[in-house]
């Protein structure tokens, strides 16, 4: 019986790929859970995902041209990001409706260049995303982002906490609320360029947004627990996806996905049953 | 008399369109209580934004130490936030910093010294969030605190405090100008406000400023309040209730 039990858990992890796909979603799951906390509580879950979807063109163009992604997705963000200040300075606009509008605009676009005919197949998986392509570099690449990340949350602990509680006095005690932003938008810039590779275009905000919505709704009281709670829940629902994919035949994204969003709904289910 | 710790010279403060507070000038020095008073949009806390630094000066000057410690209204925070009453009292150190060192044992020690000076020792590890309303306005007042600055600024801190936290407010403010620390308190209560050292007369400008027996006249009140004054059978005068819910 046990060496069934331990079969059925090895089985997936034959293949240097699916190590290397779990590795990768170790990684990127401790990352999203720990940065997913500070977004879901500075409000930016629609930020992450606009920004998800607006660096597809980026992504395709790179891939057409035979350029690094990351490099694509990075000029991405950076049309998004122009596009998005100069719609928004248009008065009968507003922000809202500008980030809508460039957002939606350049997803359109990546989707028009990735399905197009003459493109290469297998562009598409830019869209959903392929774990299961990770390479060596790829994972140095993810260790990379998570040790930067984990060392930045680390060393703007208090200040992240100063701008969240009280955004007003911030700058009274010392802490400047636009440096603290601008850190926080870049860590989130960094991790979708590294996880939509993995994860998709379409998927990633699921691990940065999944993971920390579960966690505050069973440890809500402080941040470090809730983003180490983030963290196992996001490698857990990680590995539980791949799981569900070997097994089930289902695409390795989408699966890692509805398990992270899975979570949520259980604890959601869960929390609402005791009553908290 | 010391030398002052904040010198303010006719300034007029605004927020981009036309003045919304002119020709304030007063000096505040070592143990006084500064009361602020003045009906809501009177300028009270347009006056204390523009002493904090959030607010530039379209005219005048301001000579203000390096650090003043601030006490908000409460309602400025966010009560769903996962915080600590010993991570907001924390806040206080940041400023005395490097924005990439956390902080330390010895941080963690003020910050929690500050939480007994203000009564809440034992509630240093509960959820700011879950505390009553005069406790986390102490909270703030021990962040201020652990600011060490040599004036504070306070923001209608009695506001939704009941009988009991306001005398501990009370005995701690006392406490704080005893230090040497000047406070400069908005609030609607003319009756504390004649126990402090000083009171400051807004409305959309200076009115008065000095000790409160020859700044709390009938005059001065009536220029400020207006029609808001009540006059009670004693011949005192009062602000009604409905000022201090905002």
């Amino acid at each position: 019986m046990l060496a069934t039990v331990w079969s059925v858990l090895l089985a997936p992890w034959e293949e240097a790929i699916d190590r290397r796909a779990l590795a990768e979603v170790v990684l990127l799951g401790v990352t999203g859970g720990a940065l997913g906390c500070w977004i879901l509580f500075y409000n930016l879950s629609y930020a992450a995902e606009s920004l998800a979807h607006a660096l597809l063109p980026g992504l395709v163009a790179a891939a057409l041209l035979g350029l690094p992604l990351i490099l694509g997705g990075a000029a991405g963000l950076l049309v998004a990001a122009v596009s998005i200040t100069a719609a928004a300075r248009v008065p009968a606009i507003g922000r809202d409706t500008a980030v809508a509008v460039v957002v939606t605009g350049l997803l359109g676009l990546g989707a028009l260049m990735a399905l197009a005919p003459a493109t290469p197949a297998g562009l598409s998986t830019l869209l959903f995303g392929d774990i299961l392509g990770v390479t060596a570099t790829d994972l140095v690449v993810a260790a990379a982002l998570t040790a930067g990340v984990l060392v930045t949350l680390a060393a703007l602990h208090g200040r992240l906490l100063a701008v969240g509680f009280d955004r007003s006095t911030a700058g009274v005690l010392g802490v400047r609320a636009a440096g603290v932003d601008l850190a926080l938008l870049l860590m989130l810039c960094g991790a979708l360029l590294v996880s939509v590779q993995g994860l998709g275009n379409l998927l990633v905000v699921a691990v940065l947004v999944g993971p920390a919505a579960c966690a505050r709704l069973l440890a809500p009281r402080r941040m470090a627990p809730m983003m180490a709670l983030a963290a196992a829940v996001a490698v857990l629902a990680g590995a539980g996806g791949l799981y569900l994919s070997y097994y089930a035949g289902t695409a390795a994204g989408a699966s890692i996905a509805a398990a992270l969003v899975g979570c949520y709904l259980l604890a959601s289910l869960g929390t609402a049953a005791l009553g908290r | 008399m010391t030398a002052p710790l904040l010198t303010v010279e006719d300034l007029t403060v605004g927020y981009g369109g036309p003045p919304v507070l002119t020709g304030v000038g007063f000096t505040a020095h070592p143990g006084q209580r500064i009361a602020l008073l003045g009906p809501n949009g009177g300028g009270k806390t347009t006056l204390l934004r523009a002493l904090l630094g959030e607010l530039r000066a379209t005219a005048g000057r301001v000579q203000r130490p390096a650090r003043i410690g601030v006490v908000p209204q409460t309602e400025r925070s966010r009560l769903d936030f996962p915080v600590s009453a010993l991570d907001v009292a924390l806040m206080g150190t940041l400023s005395t910093l490097p924005w990439w060192r956390r902080p330390g044992r010895a941080e963690r020690h003020r910050a929690r010294e500050a939480l007994a000076a203000v009564g809440l020792e034992r509630e240093a590890d509960t959820t700011f969030g879950a505390l009553s309303g005069g406790q986390r306005q102490r909270v703030l007042v021990a962040r201020a605190l652990v600011q060490d600055a040599p004036v504070v600024a306070l923001d209608e801190p009695y506001v939704g405090l009941d009988a009991p936290s306001t005398e501990l407010l009370d005995a701690l403010l006392g406490r704080l100008a005893a230090d040497g620390r000047a406070l400069l308190i908005a609030t609607h209560d003319l009756e504390q406000a004649r126990g402090w050292e000083r009171v400051l007369c807004l409305n959309g400008r200076q009115l008065a400023f000095g000790p409160p027996a020859e700044v709390l006249t009938r005059d001065v009140l009536e220029a400020t309040y207006g029609a808001e004054l009540v006059e009670l059978p004693d011949d005192r005068c009062v602000v009604p209730p409905h000022h201090h819910a905002h």
